[in-house]
């Protein structure tokens, strides 16, 4: 059923699930939301089931008319929010009736914000996902950014009983210099000093950040001489980051299957959150880990969830 | 044997999911085909916590969940693999004629090839037509082909920094690559010239038109030719 229409669509606005797994190999990245946390988080808000589609919100909202009435929650960057022109809180979930102005404005820290409505949001599944690759112009709302004058389904759903809220302890916060926790590799044999300056250096967010990939500005990250500059392309995942000509590292993300230039360290799986909410201008300082770490830390972040999981639901 | 052929896999961390097994560092079909064969016998028995399976030239990237396995378990369980590499078949190759318009706006970067390799445009687009190229691996944006064979004459660099959008359909080279761009996307190819066709369709039953293992043979088209070719795509 109609669920909303969008009347401002903001900065960059797309439908997006878990991602579209299997495909890698033809070229079909995973795609999907860059924050598995907060989108897990949305979705546990408003009683939807896992990998119900949502909408990923960048740097500025979308200004929408509801249609249907439905229960919904906004969670990831701190966003200002308004409903009829009263302020609503994010990370909670909100009733909303026809008629009603939803405004999602601009972030105040963090990057990306996801909306969840309970039903989840129906578009067609293409591949196995619902997630929108603005690249390869499929999935999602016709496989595009969403614009003013879309209609937005989602599915049916019973209400919440009551309106649900996530703990204050679990909501993140979105500092303008981060930490990344990363493991050196795969292509770490291509590097001597680069791999000190990876981890001893600041280095900016450009403007070039996007949902493929996070380019950096700071010292160069120099290959070791008498290795080659780019190696046979190969498959790419999620936190490589890659070092081209130019030597200034790109923090691969979703939108990313193959690549040709080396990668000189991979960010940890649980830290991913943290650089889909770094936006233009923020300072990004590598810590190594070891793979030991990275997995003990990905064991605890399951805890979490299953934590948060329970802590929501139990509402 | 060649030497650049890895007798036994070689292994590469990529984070704390994945797994890089690595079978060559050279673009040679026998490298390739110890990747493909590795994919059968894989598929044939998919180790424990394993989700996927992501091939390319000369190497696979398994991608795995910490909560069920180590690489150290995958390791053992890939060496114990291959030695049953030698009883696999892989399957027939077919051949994809891929049209072509060369040069002008649909390759800007074909005077630069020429240049840099001493050659006329007309010896570029000829050498680029004369192969069949093998289709090592399908990637990077949905249904770009990683071709091997390239004639060493049209050896030319990736550009120093990528274009941040190449327009779909775009033929270019990358050292010892050639491949085509089938949906727009930013690359740091040198690009020599377009074709017409839809390469990769979602909405089609079949989505691409060739896969990992096929061949493809380049033909220069006129202008024309390209534009009527459009026309017929768009229907």
């Amino acid at each position: 059923m109609d669920a909303f229409s969008v009347l401002t669509p903001g900065g960059y606005t797309t439908i997006q699930d878990q991602g579209r797994f299997g495909y890698q190999q033809m070229g079909i990245p995973v795609c999907g939301v860059l924050d598995a946390f907060a989108f897990h988080a949305a979705n546990l808000l408003v009683a939807n089931f896992r990998n119900a589609a949502v909408m990923e919100i960048t740097v500025m909202g979308p200004r929408l008319e509801i249609i249907a009435e439905a229960d919904l929650a906004v969670t990831g960057a701190e966003i200002g929010m308004t409903l009829n022109d009263q302020p609503i809180e994010v990370w909670k979930s909100f009733s909303v009736k026809p008629g009603d102005i939803l405004d999602i404005q601009q972030v105040q820290s963090g990057c990306r914000a996801y909306l969840a409505v309970n039903g989840g949001i129906d578009v067609p599944e293409v591949m196995g996902s619902r997630s929108t690759y603005v690249g390869g112009n499929m999935g999602g709302y016709h496989g595009r950014l969403l614009k003013a004058g879309d209609v937005i389904k989602c599915g049916r759903a019973k209400r919440l009983p009551r309106m649900r809220q996530t703990p204050s302890d679990m909501i993140p916060s979105y500092p303008s210099e981060i930490v990344i926790r990363a493991i050196p590799g795969p292509q770490d044999d291509f590097f001597l000093e680069g791999l000190d300056v990876i981890f001893h250096s600041d280095f900016m967010v450009s403007t070039k950040a996007d949902r493929m990939g996070y380019r950096l500005q700071g010292p160069k990250v120099e290959i070791r001489k008498g290795m080659p500059k780019s190696i046979i392309s190969e498959p790419t995942m999620p936190g490589g980051v890659q070092i081209p000509p130019d030597e200034q590292p790109i923090i691969l993300m979703v939108e990313q299957s193959v690549g040709g230039y080396t990668k000189i360290v991979t960010v940890i799986s649980v830290d991913l959150s943290k650089v889909a909410q770094a936006t233009p201008g923020d300072t990004i300082r590598f810590e190594r880990v070891s793979l030991e770490t990275a997995h003990a830390l990905y064991q605890e972040q399951q805890k979490t969830l299953q934590d948060l999981e329970d802590r929501i639901a139990r509402q | 044997m060649q030497a650049d052929l890895f007798e036994k896999a070689r292994f590469r961390t990529v984070g704390d999911r994945g797994l890089l097994v690595e079978y060559g560092d050279v673009i040679d079909p026998d490298v390739n085909n110890k990747v493909r064969s590795m994919i059968i016998v894989m598929e044939d028995n998919p180790p424990q916590g394993v989700t996927e399976i992501l091939p390319t030239y000369r190497s696979l990237l398994i991608i795995y969940d910490p909560s069920i396995t180590h690489p150290a378990e995958l390791q053992k369980t890939i060496k114990t693999l291959e030695a049953r590499l030698g009883e696999i078949k892989i399957p027939p190759p077919r051949t994809v004629e891929i049209p072509v318009c060369y040069g002008a706006e649909f390759g800007p970067d074909i005077d630069f090839v020429a240049d840099t390799n001493n050659l006329t445009v007309e010896e570029v687009i000829e050498l680029h037509c004369e192969p069949q190229y093998l289709i090592y691996a399908v990637g990077f944006s949905p249904g770009f082909p990683f071709l091997g064979g390239l004639s060493e004459r049209l050896y030319t660099p990736r550009l120093e920094t990528p274009r941040t959008l190449v327009p779909e359909g775009s033929v270019g080279v990358a050292n010892n690559q050639t491949g085509i761009y089938p949906v727009a996307s930013p690359g740091g190819w040198q690009l020599i010239g377009r074709t017409p066709l839809k390469l990769f369709a979602p909405w089609r039953r079949n989505p691409f038109l060739y896969q990992a293992g096929d061949r493809i043979k380049f033909k220069s088209i006129s202008a024309q030719e390209y534009a009527r070719t459009v026309e017929e795509e768009a229907q």
